[in-house]
C-alpha cells in the first residue's frame, strides 16, 4: 500500500508541494485511491471509485505542472491551485461516460453522455476526479440512508450516520479518502453532512455556481459546492467551479472574487480580521429540540470570536418557523415535477406493465425508494387543483417574508449571522428512519437560507460526546468571499483548541473485514425499520 | 333534405357557438429551449435531438429569444396587451411524447392577451375576440407500427421535441363554420405577413381545432362543448365544423345527450368520430417554472418589435380599395406574395398609371407569367422581369401603342428572358399605329383593293365591314390600333355611303 500520509495534507498544502515537485499528483492520486480502497468496505461513501481516469487525469495534470514549470514561474502560477488534486463527485453530478445515479434505483444503469458544468470546469482546473460519492436518493434524506446503493457510515463512529443528503462526500472527505468533494445543498445536504462528519461545507449564493449536469431535486433551492477540510480548501473548490453559465439560465452573472484564492495562510492574521466584525445571533435558530452540547459548543464559538474582537448582537428572524413547512411545500412540488422525466421510456431503470400506465407504475414503483415516493406524492398533492393556493402560493409567500427577515437583518448592520448547522450530532443508523420528521427537523436551521437563497457555511467548533458539531455562518446574497474569511478566522482563532488536533478514530482501527454499514444498520436497534 | 339545407334549417333553430386553438410553429433556426437545429419535415427520426430536448437527468432549459419576439410581434399585430414581464410554467402531465413528463408553456401570464382579428365574410365584416397568445414547446411523435416479428409497438420520434409553438385562443366568438374558416385564413395571411410562420397545414405547421357547441336561438347558457381536432387543411376546418352543426342538431332534435369529447376529422369519409370522452377535467398542476427567471419585457424591446411591423393584412386592403381597386381585387393581390410585390413594384415605377390597370395586368398577363416559373429577381418579382419594363408596357396599352393581345406577348418574353419591354416592342414590331393620318393611308388602300366587299358593305351587309378591317390590321401586320382602323372604315364608307 503507498505511503498514507500524503492523505493528511489540505488541498492548498498538497498544491504547493506538487508546484515545488515535491509530490507528483500521481503519488497524491495513488495514495487517495488506496485510501478510499480500503476505507470504502467500512463506509460505503463511494458508490464508484474510478482508479483508471483517476490516474489518468493524475498523469495529465503531471505533464501540466512539468510544462508550466518549464515555462517559468509564471506559467506554474497561473496554474489553478486545484491542478493535480483528487476531488470526489456526489453522484448526481454527470460526468460524460460515467454513471449518475442520483442514489436511485431508477438510474441504475445509466450513463451520462454528457459533463456538468461543474465537472467540465474541475477538468479544466485540472484536478482529478476519483469516483462518485454516495447519497440520499435524489438529495431527498439528511442522512445518506435512503440510498438505494446502501447507506453510509460516519467515519467518527461508524454506527452513526454521516448526515446528508451529501453523506458520501463529507465522509469521503473526513476520512482522508480526498481532500474536496463535490456536494449539493436543496435544505442542508451540504453544510448538514459537513457538520456531522466534522469538517467544512459551504453553500454557494443560488446561482452561484451552475446546475447545468446536476441531477434536479428542486430547481429553486439546489446549489452545488464544495466539502473541505479547512476554510482555504473550500475557496480553492468553490472558485474552479463558481461562475456564469449559459446553459443555466438561474446563473448569475455575478464575477467569481479573486479573494478566494487568497485566504490567510497565518491564523494570528485571519483572526485579527474579525476585529469590527458584527455578528448577528438569530435568537429562533436556538430552539428547544437542540442538543445541550451543540448549543454549548456554538456558544463556545460565539464567545471565541467576541473574544477576538467581533461585536455580536442578537437578531430576530420572526419567520423561521415557518421555514420547515414552507420548505416541505416547495421542494417537494418542483421534485414532483422534475422527477416525472424518470418514466422507464428513454433511459434507466424500466419494468413492462402492459400498457402505458402499467409501465409507468411498474417502472417508478420499484425504481423509487419510499422517502421519494412521499415526496412525490406531497408535491403532487400541493400542487392538484383546489390547493395550489393553499399549499404552493402560501408556501411562496412565507419564503418571501423569510427572504425579508434576513434582508432585515443585514441591511442593520450585521455582517454574518452565526448559528448552529444542525441540531443535533450525528446519530445512530436506523435511529430516525420511521420517523419522517424527526428528520426534517435536522434541517430546520440550514433550510432558511435555501428559502432565501442566501450563501450559508458550516465549520467545525468542536465535539459534543466525541462526536463533531457544526457551526453555521450565513451572509448576504454573493458574500462567499467574507464567510470564507470568517470561517478562516475562526480556525485561526481556535488553532490551539485540543479538538482541532483529532482525527476520526475510524481512521486508524477501519477493520476491511468487518461489517459494512448496511450489516450495521441491521444489527442496530431500530435497524429493522429498512 | 340535402345536406346544406339541413345545416340551414339547423342554424334556424340552433345557434352554433366556436372557439377556435391555433398551435402555430413560429419560425425559428433553433429549438424553444436548446441549441438543437429545428428539424425540416423530411428529417429521419430522432435526428435533431441533444441531452436538453430528450430530458437527460440534469440538462435545462434556455430561452430563445426569437420565439419569445415572434409571438410578441404576433401579439402587437393583433392589437393584443403585452405584459412588463412574464414567465414560463410547468403543465404537468405524464405520457410518452413528453420527455420531461412537464411541457414548458405559459399558464395565467400570456405573452399577450385580449386582440382581435376582423375578417370578410358573405355576411360582412365579422370581428373574433382572441383571449391569448402564447409560447410552448412541442411533443414529440408516437408512431405505431409493427415490429418484425409482428408485435404492435410504439416508437417515439424526439426530432420535434421542444419545436418552438405558439398557441392562439379566441374567445367563443365564431358563429359559422364560415367565420371558422375565414379567421383561419386570415391568421394564417396575418402570420406569413408578419414573417412569423410558414404557417403550412400540411406540415404541421399550423393546427387548428374547434370547440363547437349548439345553444336553442336566443338562449344564453352554452351547450355541452365537443372538441375537434385533425382538421389538415382550410377546407377541412370548415366542412368539420358545418358537420359538427349538423350532427349535434340532430342528436339535440332527437333529444340524445351530447357528451363532451374529442372528435377527430376523417376527410375521406367527411364525418368526425369519438377519439375521447372526457370524463373529469384534466389537472395540469402548472406552476411556475424554477429553472427559468421571469422575462421581463421592456418598452424598448417591445417599441423595436412595432417599429419593424410591416403593412398588415387588413391594412393594406383597405389602401388598395383606396386607390379604386374593387375589394376582390384588393384580395387577392393581398393573398399572393408574389402579385403584391409586382402591384407594388410596378405602381412605384409607373406612378401615372390606373392602379385598376396595374391590378389588371398583375391578375392577368404578370399572374399567368409568375405561375410558370420558379424563378424569382431580388425584389421578388417573376422569372428576370423588371417593375420599370412592366410599367412601360402598361403605359404603352393605356397610351394606345401596344395592343393588350401584344402587351401579353411582351409580358411573357420580358419575364423569360429579362429583356427591356421596350425592346422587345421594337424588335417584334408591336409598336401600334393609332395615328390617324396613317391608319386612313393603310384603309385607303384596303377598300381601293377590295371593291367587292366595299360594295358588300354598301348593301347593308355589315359582316363585310369586319372583313375590311381584318384586311387593314392584316396589312398593318397587327400594328393598326384596331379600334381607329374600325372608326377609319366606318367613316370612309358612311362618308361615300347611303347616310
Amino acid at each position: 500500500m503507498p505511503d498514507l500520509a500524503s492523505t493528511r495534507l489540505a488541498a492548498h498544502e498538497m498544491a504547493a508541494r506538487l508546484r515545488a515537485g515535491s509530490v507528483s499528483s500521481r503519488e497524491l492520486t495513488e495514495a487517495h485511491l488506496a485510501a478510499a480502497e480500503a476505507g470504502n468496505h467500512a463506509l460505503n461513501a463511494w458508490l464508484v471509485i474510478d482508479r483508471d481516469a483517476a490516474l489518468a487525469a493524475a498523469a495529465a495534470a503531471d505533464a501540466r505542472i512539468a510544462a508550466a514549470r518549464a515555462d517559468g514561474s509564471a506559467a506554474l502560477a497561473a496554474l489553478h491551485p486545484l491542478c493535480g488534486v483528487p476531488v470526489g463527485l456526489k453522484d448526481l453530478v454527470t460526468v460524460s461516460g460515467g454513471q449518475c445515479t442520483a442514489g436511485s434505483r431508477i438510474l441504475d444503469g445509466y450513463v451520462a453522455p454528457f459533463d456538468a458544468h461543474v465537472t467540465e470546469r474541475l477538468r479544466d482546473a485540472g484536478a482529478v476526479i476519483a469516483g462518485k460519492l454516495n447519497m440520499d436518493e435524489f438529495a431527498m434524506g439528511s442522512s445518506t440512508e435512503h440510498s438505494a446503493y446502501g447507506p453510509t457510515a460516519n467515519p467518527w463512529d461508524l454506527e452513526r450516520v454521516p448526515g446528508g443528503s451529501s453523506g458520501g462526500s463529507a465522509a469521503a472527505v473526513a476520512a482522508r479518502h480526498v481532500p474536496l468533494a463535490i456536494g449539493t445543498d436543496t435544505g442542508g445536504s451540504i453544510r448538514q453532512p459537513a457538520a456531522l462528519c466534522g469538517i467544512v461545507g459551504l453553500k454557494p449564493t443560488y446561482g452561484r455556481v451552475s446546475r447545468y449536469g446536476i441531477v434536479a431535486f428542486a430547481s429553486s433551492l439546489d446549489q452545488v459546492g464544495p466539502l473541505a477540510r479547512d476554510a482555504r480548501d473550500a475557496a480553492l473548490l468553490l472558485h474552479a467551479i463558481a461562475g456564469r453559465d449559459r446553459r443555466d439560465a438561474t446563473s448569475a452573472p455575478v464575477p467569481v472574487p479573486e479573494e478566494l484564492l487568497a485566504l490567510p495562510a497565518s491564523d494570528d492574521e485571519a483572526a485579527a480580521s474579525l476585529r469590527g466584525v458584527r455578528l448577528g445571533l438569530p435568537r429562533e435558530y436556538f430552539v428547544a429540540g437542540m442538543e445541550p452540547g451543540v448549543e454549548a459548543r456554538v456558544r463556545d464559538a460565539v464567545a471565541a470570536f467576541e473574544a477576538a474582537g467581533a461585536t455580536i448582537v442578537d437578531v430576530s428572524l420572526p419567520h423561521t418557523e415557518y421555514g420547515l413547512a414552507a420548505y416541505y411545500i416547495v421542494a417537494p412540488a418542483e421534485a414532483s415535477a422534475n422527477l416525472a422525466r424518470y418514466d422507464g421510456v428513454r433511459y434507466g431503470h424500466a419494468v413492462r406493465g402492459g400498457d402505458v400506465l402499467g409501465s409507468y407504475l411498474a417502472s417508478r414503483g420499484t425504481g423509487f425508494g419510499p422517502e421519494v415516493k412521499r415526496r412525490i406524492m406531497l408535491g403532487t398533492y400541493a400542487l392538484s387543483a383546489g390547493y395550489y393556493d393553499a399549499y404552493y402560493l402560501k408556501a411562496q409567500k412565507v419564503r418571501t417574508l423569510i427572504k425579508g427577515d434576513f434582508d432585515t437583518a443585514f441591511a442593520a448592520g450585521v455582517d454574518a449571522l452565526v448559528a448552529p448547522t444542525s441540531p443535533f450530532v450525528a446519530w445512530p443508523l436506523g435511529a430516525k428512519l420511521a420517523d419522517p420528521v424527526a428528520m426534517y427537523l435536522s434541517d430546520a436551521c440550514t433550510l432558511p437560507v435555501n428559502l432565501a437563497g442566501l450563501p450559508g457555511i458550516s465549520v467545525p467548533c468542536g465535539l459534543s460526546d466525541g462526536l463533531p458539531v457544526g457551526l453555521q455562518l450565513i451572509g448576504p446574497a454573493w458574500s462567499e468571499a467574507r464567510l470564507l474569511a470568517l470561517a478562516r478566522a475562526y480556525e485561526g482563532v481556535t488553532a490551539g483548541a485540543p479538538w482541532r488536533r483529532l482525527e476520526p478514530p475510524g481512521l486508524v482501527a477501519i477493520d476491511p473485514a468487518g461489517p459494512t454499514p448496511a450489516r450495521r444498520a441491521i444489527a442496530l436497534p431500530g435497524g429493522h425499520h429498512r | 333534405m340535402s345536406a346544406p339545407a339541413a345545416r340551414a334549417a339547423a342554424l334556424e333553430r340552433y345557434e352554433a357557438v366556436i372557439g377556435i386553438e391555433v398551435h402555430c410553429q413560429v419560425r425559428t433556426a433553433s429549438k424553444m429551449f436548446c441549441a438543437c437545429a429545428v428539424p425540416p419535415p423530411d428529417a429521419a427520426p430522432n435526428t435533431h435531438t441533444c441531452p436538453v430536448c430528450l430530458a437527460l437527468p440534469g440538462t435545462l432549459p434556455t430561452i430563445n429569444r426569437a420565439a419569445v419576439e415572434h409571438v410578441l410581434t404576433t401579439g402587437l399585430a393583433i392589437g393584443a396587451s403585452v405584459p412588463p414581464a412574464t414567465r414560463w410554467d410547468r403543465k404537468n402531465y405524464f405520457y410518452p411524447d413528453l420527455p420531461k413528463g412537464y411541457q414548458i408553456s405559459q399558464y395565467d401570464l400570456p405573452l399577450a392577451a385580449n386582440g382581435s382579428l376582423t375578417v370578410e365574410t358573405s355576411e360582412g365584416p365579422v370581428t373574433i375576440g382572441i383571449t391569448r397568445a402564447h409560447l410552448e414547446e412541442d411533443t414529440a411523435k408516437l408512431i405505431h407500427a409493427a415490429a418484425p416479428d409482428g408485435r404492435r409497438v410504439s416508437l417515439v420520434d424526439f426530432n420535434r421535441a421542444g419545436v418552438p409553438l405558439m398557441e392562439i385562443v379566441t374567445e367563443p366568438d365564431v358563429r359559422s363554420a364560415e367565420q371558422a374558416r375565414r379567421y383561419a385564413e386570415e391568421l394564417r395571411l396575418l402570420l406569413r405577413a408578419i414573417d412569423v410562420s410558414d404557417a403550412e397545414m400540411e406540415n404541421g405547421q399550423l393546427r387548428v381545432e374547434a370547440n363547437v357547441s349548439l345553444r336553442p336561438r336566443g338562449t344564453g347558457p352554452f351547450g355541452t362543448r365537443v372538441e375537434v381536432k385533425n382538421m389538415n387543411s382550410i377546407r377541412a376546418v370548415e366542412r368539420a365544423i358545418d358537420f359538427e352543426i349538423e350532427r349535434q342538431a340532430a342528436a339535440l332534435d332527437g333529444g340524445e345527450p351530447l357528451r363532451q369529447e374529442t372528435r377527430g376529422w376523417d376527410d375521406a369519409a367527411g364525418a368526425t368520430y369519438v377519439m375521447r370522452v372526457k370524463e373529469s377535467s384534466d389537472d395540469y398542476r402548472y406552476f411556475p417554472e424554477p429553472d427559468l427567471p421571469p422575462l421581463v419585457i421592456d418598452a424598448a424591446w417591445l417599441a423595436a418589435l412595432r417599429a419593424a411591423l410591416p403593412e398588415l393584412p387588413a391594412a393594406r386592403r383597405a389602401r388598395y380599395r383606396a386607390l379604386g381597386l374593387p375589394a376582390y381585387d384588393a384580395a387577392v393581390l393581398v393573398n399572393d406574395e408574389g402579385m403584391r410585390v409586382a402591384f407594388e413594384a410596378i405602381l412605384a415605377a409607373g406612378p401615372g398609371l390606373p392602379p385598376k390597370e396595374v391590378a389588371n395586368l398583375v391578375t392577368g398577363d404578370y399572374g399567368r407569367a409568375l405561375n410558370e416559373t420558379a424563378e424569382r429577381t431580388a425584389s421578388g418579382l417573376a422569372g428576370r422581369a423588371d417593375a420599370a419594363s412592366l410599367a412601360h408596357v402598361l403605359g404603352e396599352v393605356v397610351a394606345g401603342r401596344l395592343s393588350r393581345a401584344n402587351a401579353k406577348e411582351v409580358v411573357a418574353e420580358h419575364v423569360v428572358g429579362g429583356r427591356p419591354a421596350a425592346a422587345v416592342i421594337a424588335e417584334r414590331g408591336f409598336a401600334q399605329i393609332s395615328d390617324a393620318d396613317a391608319v386612313g393611308r393603310i384603309v385607303d388602300a384596303v377598300l381601293a383593293a377590295n371593291p367587292a366587299a366595299v360594295a358588300d358593305v354598301r348593301a347593308g351587309r355589315s359582316q363585310a365591314l369586319g372583313f375590311l378591317v381584318g384586311q387593314a390590321m392584316k396589312a398593318s401586320r397587327g400594328q393598326a390600333n384596331a379600334a381607329v382602323v374600325q372608326a377609319a372604315v366606318r367613316e370612309r364608307l358612311g362618308r361615300g355611303g347611303d347616310g
